[in-house]
């Protein structure tokens, strides 16, 4: 099945409720209060958001913390259900279709989700049955991928606690590659990594995409990485693409073509907002 | 793909997942186990100790020891079954066990067969240590149609087990607490330490409703009497029944659950 673009997202929409009033005022509050429903307030944390990619196209989605980078993935990765719009991945609808989904995509969160007493190994072959694999088979190929990011074999038989925070991303992007994957949702996957672990897995991305041809979602909060990596970029601002395109174009688009720009400077002009500093520091949106 | 999801092979694997992974986390929180184990055998002695002071202490401390033992067994059943959320979402992975192309019967048959498996092996092995401190006369006992009646009994308790399950989908902070709620009133209603005919009379209904109720009942029945299983053809369909209904309602419940997850962002980890 050929779909015309990987992914194709219109106008969607996705909002939460979150309580007003903090945990202090609640804990002081009588106890038959703590019982009343408080008062809630509406977060469009995606709103009519539409773009589409190719197969075979990195995609990046740049914003700051808690702008709906997340929850666009969620979306993708069909966690969420839109509360209005189209989104589908290869053709297939994310709500209608969420099964035939599943099967043609993988994420890895910024959060590499494990059991942590288990092993590398063990969570690996987990994850391959889950999928309906062949464990020797998916442990061969994981053990090929974690020894070209860098990983030693030995490490494999180590329980997940006991590795850094580098090591389990690894262990995420070479879990995700395991049903090879037609699109993969990578939702910050360096995120809090040292600088060769990083490039290990910028390098990995790359060569996966040349490879196998798939079609790569990647959100981020380092401009570097994103200009380094994908073709087009699009930065999200509480829930809004405010801007989409090539860098170049994003650069001569909104910086008067000044080709020493960097794309900050293209966030700031779009957003009127300077780019955080340290965008690492919280939590995901 | 058409051909992949018409196959039986990957789903097979996929229940098979759920059964060596929990298998394994046994292995890794070992000293957890053993800790769990002692307290449910010493438990389980304490409480036939008290059958010690009745007037037919054998047939007393049999009857307790009965209760102890079975409520362990499907209390481990229900447990496993309802805290299957809670316990991934504390280790950061339910997102990816609910993102994997599998159906949700699949993850709970899956949990399921795995607590039925982990639930019989500890129960005997505190029956072996029940054993050491009670003269258990079993000779007269039809052990037979008391295992019967226990694999009736455990697909109510993994219907039951299915809708609790939802509250931690529900209320990431409060579902966990609630399911011991549900166990609790359970353990209350059902006549697990002592008849039934010593509730109060507006409780009383509820224990017809409970499995638990026809399932001690059905055991002691087995195993104190020896009555044959025959003799027990009525409770078996009530049991058989109250699971075939339990069952489709958990799956239903938590597909809802799941539904609500799905809309209200609540499908994310927390701790």
């Amino acid at each position: 099945m050929k779909a015309d673009s990987a992914i194709r997202c219109h106008e969607a929409r996705k909002s939460f409720y979150e309580s007003n009033g903090g945990t202090k005022d609640r804990a002081s509050a009588p106890v038959w209060s703590r019982f009343r429903r408080r008062p809630r307030r509406k977060i469009n944390a995606v709103n009519c958001v539409t773009f589409s990619v190719p197969e075979g196209e990195i995609y990046g989605i740049l914003g700051p913390n808690g702008s709906g980078k997340s929850t666009l993935i969620r979306l993708l990765a069909t966690l969420l259900l839109p509360d209005g719009g189209e989104i589908s991945v290869l053709g297939r609808d994310v709500v209608r279709e969420r099964m035939a989904v599943r099967r043609v995509i993988n994420r890895v969160s910024v959060d590499a989700a494990f059991f942590k007493k288990l092993s590398a190994m063990e969570n690996l072959r987990y994850a391959a049955r889950l999928y309906g694999l062949d464990v020797r088979q998916a442990g061969k190929l994981a053990g090929d991928i974690l020894e070209r990011l860098g990983l030693e074999s030995n490490r494999l038989h180590e329980s997940m606690e006991d590795l850094s925070r580098g090591m389990q991303q690894k262990v995420a992007i070479a879990r995700a590659f395991l049903n090879r994957p037609r699109v993969l949702l990578l939702d910050e996957p360096t995120t809090g990594l040292d600088p060769k672990s990083k490039l290990d897995v910028q390098q990995f991305v790359r060569q996966a995409r040349q490879e196998q041809g798939m079609t790569i979602i990647l959100t981020s909060h380092d401009m570097v990485e994103a200009e380094k990596l994908c073709d087009r970029v699009a930065f999200i601002d509480r829930g809004h693409f405010v801007a989409a395109g090539t860098p170049q174009h994003l650069r001569s688009e909104h910086t008067s073509g000044n080709e020493e720009a960097t794309l900050e400077q293209v966030f700031l002009n779009v957003t009127g907002k300077a780019w955080p500093d340290d965008p690492e520091g919280g939590a995901s949106s | 793909m058409k051909a992949q999801a018409q196959m039986p092979w990957p789903e097979l694997r996929a229940t098979y997942a759920f059964v060596a992974r929990n298998f394994t986390l046994v292995r890794r929180y070992f000293g957890w186990e053993v800790v769990f184990l002692v307290y449910s055998a010493v438990n389980a002695i304490t409480i036939g100790f008290i059958g010690l002071d009745s007037p037919d202490p054998g047939r007393r401390v049999l009857y307790l020891v009965i209760g102890a033992l079975l409520w362990g067994f499907l209390s481990i059943l229900f447990h496993e079954v309802a805290e299957s959320v809670s316990w991934e979402r504390w280790e950061g992975t339910i997102e990816y066990t609910f993102m994997a192309p599998i159906r949700r019967i699949t993850h709970l048959g899956g949990m399921c067969i795995y607590a039925v498996i982990y639930g019989l092996v500890r129960t005997v092995v505190i029956l072996l240590a029940v054993s050491l401190f009670f003269d258990l006369d079993l000779s007269g006992a039809n052990l037979g149609a008391a295992a019967v009646v226990l694999l009736a009994s455990s697909f109510s308790f993994i219907g039951l087990g299915l809708m609790a399950a939802v509250l931690p989908l529900l209320s990431p902070e409060r579902g966990s607490q609630a399911t011991h709620i549900m166990e609790g009133v359970v353990l209350l209603i059902s006549g697990v330490y002592y008849d039934i005919a010593v509730l109060p009379a507006w409780i009383k209904p509820l224990s017809a409703v409970s499995p638990a109720t026809y399932t001690l009942q059905a055991c002691r029945a087995a195993l104190l009497d020896g009555t044959p299983l025959s003799s027990l053809g009525s409770t078996l369909v009530i049991l058989l029944v109250t699971g075939l209904i339990l069952i489709p309602l958990g799956l239903f419940v938590f597909s809802c659950g799941e539904a609500h997850a799905m809309r209200t962002g609540k499908l994310k980890r927390s701790g």
